[in-house]
């Protein structure tokens, strides 16, 4: 269990370590945190997107130890010591990820809310399934939902992906 | 998987115009860089939410905030007595809303007041800290209900809960009846939806001196600063909306939704910049998307299947406040005589008011119900004519440059190669009439207003202006326009047409828009407009940069003494500018670039701005009304569906789609199919699985993502999109809409498929696995019955 201090009103805060997109980050935070809040709030990594709060959507999913998961439905307390990655962590070294530079040739977000989301599914899918079927593929997206693209270019721009590896 | 192939291609070889370029906005979207409102934080900025009714119908008794005062990080807590009392909405004949509830609250979720604190959780701990005390009054919940003699009337000024009635009749319908072959009446229902966009609203203002500056997800920098500036009595100067990326809208941001106003109020009180955000039910509660909608329809048609009239009654569930509604009345009816050519039509329609979250405009504004139900209607007709239904829509569809009845004048139409290409790529003939039981084809037409002709107030103002100022150098440039990209690609598409009518490189060109203070004035994102009438303006102000370069050039180039195919002084008419690189047209290896002459431009003349103005002049219509559906053009599109039922369970799953889309030129193949991939979607799950649902007392029962059921990648078909590349002459390059054209349709097909598949109408939408369950039942059962 983490390191906690109490407040003046009785409230424990919890001293929690987390990697994110390979930077060490030590902050104090709340038993209710919510990773999708510490992530946009606490450490301002934005690109993390928030809309249901209830798991239904998907679009703040992340990377924790390399499987996709609703930060919205995870506590922060419970990352301690393990390791987030975001969108924000797809690119090394300005250099995109094969699936960023193939959702940008088949133009697969419109409004984008939720395509940091789909590519952080997308990246799950693809580290485990490197040749995944078009089935597999909409299966791994099946919890992120998009209103602009009826999610044609996606499934298109994540099996060329897999074909580019 | 998916095709899209372009037909017909009417359209010349252009630099940039044509072309699937890279979105503008792509990079920002793919990395998580790209800032939505909920991203923008402001030094020293509070958290709020509004206050919202618990009951559907009540009168407040008192509204005591005294224990959330007390709470610690509370900052202030308004409600109707601390802001203005106009009354504020978007169609001027009824403005009907306050910004918050002034003596009786109108809907579960209705707006009570405001609160703003120094986080989110306290704001939560607060609301709880709030009571009122209601006077429960009796409630509608329905039109029927709303229409009782004896039902409570919900606003004095809509005596009898009609907020608004239509009666519209042309040509000569008791002639017509006399003459048809044959006359057939369908009833079809249309259900409550929600636009479905994955962003909460969120508004974030803060005041600078006199002037509020106040950031937002919407789509109409211009609207929402026109109404700030009237609800608060202020000058539209000192009203300054910007936007950053908006995720999504659908028409679902079009209304002003209470974060706006009470961010600018609550800004104003505590001197600190205010975030006012919803959580997801509340964007339900907002509403503003599809109505409800009862239509019924008689037609009458000669042997052939040449419609001689149409009677229908449209029966709208307006929920409590007018917003867009008296506006989708009118669409619901409009557009009908667009898509079919007959002269004889009359349109009844009644919208009531009821205790519900209000109803507005989603995305085909008032189309997709009404084409849901007269689709479904044609193949009735066909069916008992014996005719192919693809056949007597070809009997009936309109052609290009003719006026309908009520008074609209149609330039480029393709409906009849729409309907064509579609029946042969689809294999429509060797599968309608031959599919297994259970499986089935279905056939849609629809379209839209390439843009409203009417501003939604009274006003001179033009349309769109653009600009575009070339940089000092030469080397880039900025276009502006107001115009805003709500994920449909208007930025791309703007960006896109700049760059042919200046003849400049594409990749050297930025685009500056959703603010009102740096863009210049476009109406915005809606009714399909921006392509055509944004397009206008910054084509113009390409042309008349181009124009400047080609007199600037003139003087810089020197067509050679001798060997060139003239010599002597040039004239601009002379010159030519594309991708870049001025030249000479009959002797193209005389030439200079775009930024050396705009340099040389700059140095004599000071900056290079060029300046585009839109306005569509007076368009077609003279009756009341007509105003809703008159347009400088309008799109049309076929839609075919196939579908599989299972007969046992009623689970409907669509394993092929087909469209056809007449969208004039295409500016960006890759985003039209998008939008149509899009638009599909949407109308399958509206078909299928959504309908905005409350309890006995108005209270919503699925306001979030897991019961409001939308397609998920794994419901979603291949879509094949196939373009008829044509030409519009009223549009910039001869474009025309498609994003709200594709959705209205889609309703009709797949309830065609389905109905082709089970050979039972179930005759309102949506088609669930009980409705259809229960269809075929209630069908067998009648056969037994008959067969005894």
């Amino acid at each position: 269990m983490a390191n906690f201090v109490v407040d003046k009103n009785g409230i424990k805060r919890y001293l929690v370590t987390i990697k994110v997109n390979g930077n060490e980050y030590t902050k104090m935070v709340k038993a209710n945190s919510l990773l999708v809040n510490f992530l946009r709030e606490d450490l301002d990594i934005t690109g993390t997107k928030k809309a249901c709060e209830q798991g239904d959507c998907g679009a703040c999913t992340v990377l924790l130890d390399g499987k996709p998961v609703n930060s919205c439905m995870v506590l922060t307390l419970s990352v301690d010591g393990r390791e987030v990655t975001t969108v924000e962590g797809l690119a090394s070294n300005a250099k995109l990820d094969i699936i960023q530079e193939k959702f940008i040739e088949h133009s697969a977000p419109q409004c984008g809310f939720c395509a940091p989301g789909i590519l952080m599914a997308a990246k799950a899918l693809l580290m485990n399934n490197p040749h995944p079927t078009e089935l597999e593929v909409r299966e791994a997206i099946a919890g992120n939902l998009c209103r602009c693209t009826g999610y044609v270019h996606y499934v298109e721009a994540i099996l060329d992906a897999a074909d580019s590896q | 998987m998916s095709k899209e192939v372009s037909y017909l291609n009417m359209n010349k070889q252009y630099s940039y115009v044509g072309k699937s370029l890279k979105r503008t906005d792509i990079l920002d979207k793919v990395t998580g860089r790209g800032k939505y409102i909920d991203d923008l934080k402001f030094s020293n900025m509070l958290y709020g939410k509004l206050i919202r009714s618990t009951e559907a119908h009540a009168r407040i008794i008192n509204i005591d905030t005294s224990e959330a005062e007390k709470l610690p990080g509370v900052k202030a807590i308004i409600t109707a007595k601390d802001v203005p009392s106009i009354k504020y909405g978007l169609s001027p004949a009824r403005y009907d809303e306050n910004i918050f509830c002034t003596d009786t609250v109108k809907f579960y979720g209705d707006k009570i007041g405001a609160i703003c604190a120094v986080d989110e959780e306290t704001v939560y701990k607060a609301l709880k800290l709030i009571k009122v005390e209601y006077e429960v009054l009796p409630a509608v919940f329905t039109p029927a209900e709303a229409a009782k003699e004896d039902a409570p009337q919900i606003f004095e000024e809509f005596p009898g809960n009609v907020n608004t009635e239509i009666h519209l009749e042309f040509g000569d319908i008791e002639k017509a009846k006399q003459e048809a072959y044959y006359v057939r009446t369908d009833r079809l229902v249309g259900q409550r939806t929600l636009h479905g966009f994955i962003e909460p609203h969120c508004a974030i203002a803060y005041w600078e001196g006199k002037r509020v500056h106040i950031h937002s997800s919407h789509q109409s920098v211009h609207y929402l600063q026109h109404h700030i500036a009237r609800i608060f009595d202020m000058k539209e100067g000192d009203v300054r909306v910007t936007l950053p990326y908006v995720g999504g809208g659908f028409g679902g941001k079009v209304d002003i939704s209470g974060v706006d106003i009470s961010a600018v109020a609550l800004s104003k009180i505590t001197g600190q910049p205010v975030k006012m955000f919803f959580d997801l039910e509340e964007v339900w509660l907002n509403g503003r998307g599809r109505h409800g909608m009862d239509m019924t329809y008689t037609t009458g048609v000669t042997k052939e299947g040449k419609i001689l009239f149409v009677e229908s009654e449209t029966i709208l569930d307006g929920g409590a406040y007018s917003g867009l509604g008296v506006a989708t009345s009118y669409y619901a009816g409009s557009l009908l005589n667009v898509l079919y050519d007959f002269d004889n039509y009359r349109f009844d329609a009644y919208r009531y008011v009821t205790n519900l979250p209000p109803c507005g405009a989603q995305r085909g504004h008032g189309q997709p119900h009404p084409r849901y139900a007269f689709e479904s209607h044609l193949d009735h007709i066909a069916e008992d004519l014996g005719m192919d239904p693809i056949d007597l829509r070809l009997v009936n569809a309109r052609k290009a440059n003719t006026v309908t009845p009520n008074g609209y004048e149609v330039k480029s139409y393709y409906l009849t190669e729409a309907n064509e290409l579609a029946r042969d790529a689809s294999g429509w003939k060797d599968k309608k009439g031959k599919l297994p039981v259970g499986r089935g084809i279905g056939v849609g037409n629809g379209g839209f207003v390439t843009g409203a002709g009417f501003c939604m107030y009274r006003t001179d103002l033009p349309h769109s202006i653009g600009m575009i100022k070339v940089y000092d150098d030469g080397t880039h440039a900025i276009v502006y326009s107001q115009a805003v990209d709500i994920g449909q690609g208007s930025d791309t598409v703007l960006t896109q047409m700049a760059a042919e009518a200046m003849g400049f490189p594409y990749e050297d060109i930025t685009i500056c828009t959703r603010d009102t203070d740096l863009a210049t004035l476009d109406f915005g994102a809606y009714a399909s407009r921006q392509t055509l009438m944004a397009g206008w303006a910054v084509k113009r102000a390409g042309e008349d940069i181009k124009k400047k370069i080609l007199i600037q050039a003139a003087e810089m180039l020197k067509v050679k003494e001798d060997g060139g195919y003239r010599s002597g002084k040039l004239m601009p008419e002379e010159l030519d500018c594309k991708e870049g690189l001025v030249f000479v047209k009959q002797e193209p290896g005389v030439n200079i670039t775009f930024a050396e002459v705009a340099r040389a431009y700059f140095v004599k003349h000071g900056v290079l701005v060029g300046r585009g103005y839109y306005h569509p002049g007076k368009l077609g219509g003279k009756h009341k009304g007509a105003a809703v559906g008159t347009s400088p053009a309008y799109s049309s599109a076929t839609q075919i569906a196939e579908v599989e039922v299972d007969m046992e369970t009623g689970v409907t799953k669509v394993v092929g789609t087909w469209d056809v889309h007449d969208s004039g030129c295409v500016v960006n193949p890759q985003l039209l199919h998008g939008q149509v991939h899009g638009a599909f979607s949407m109308g399958i799950g509206e078909t299928i699985w959504e309908k905005v649902t409350f309890d006995e007392k108005g209270k919503l029962l699925n306001g979030n993502f897991a019961e409001y059921r939308m397609p998920t990648a794994l419901d979603m078909p291949h879509v094949d999109s196939l373009v008829l590349d044509t030409f519009e002459p009223n549009g910039p390059w001869g474009v025309k809409e498609v994003g709200e054209g594709a959705t209205t349709p889609t309703l009709g097909c797949v309830a065609n498929a389905v109905y082709d598949a089970i050979g039972v109408r179930v005759a309102e939408l949506p088609l669930t696995p009980e409705k259809i369950w229960r269809g075929l039942k209630e069908a067998r059962e009648a056969k037994e019955k008959e067969g005894k």
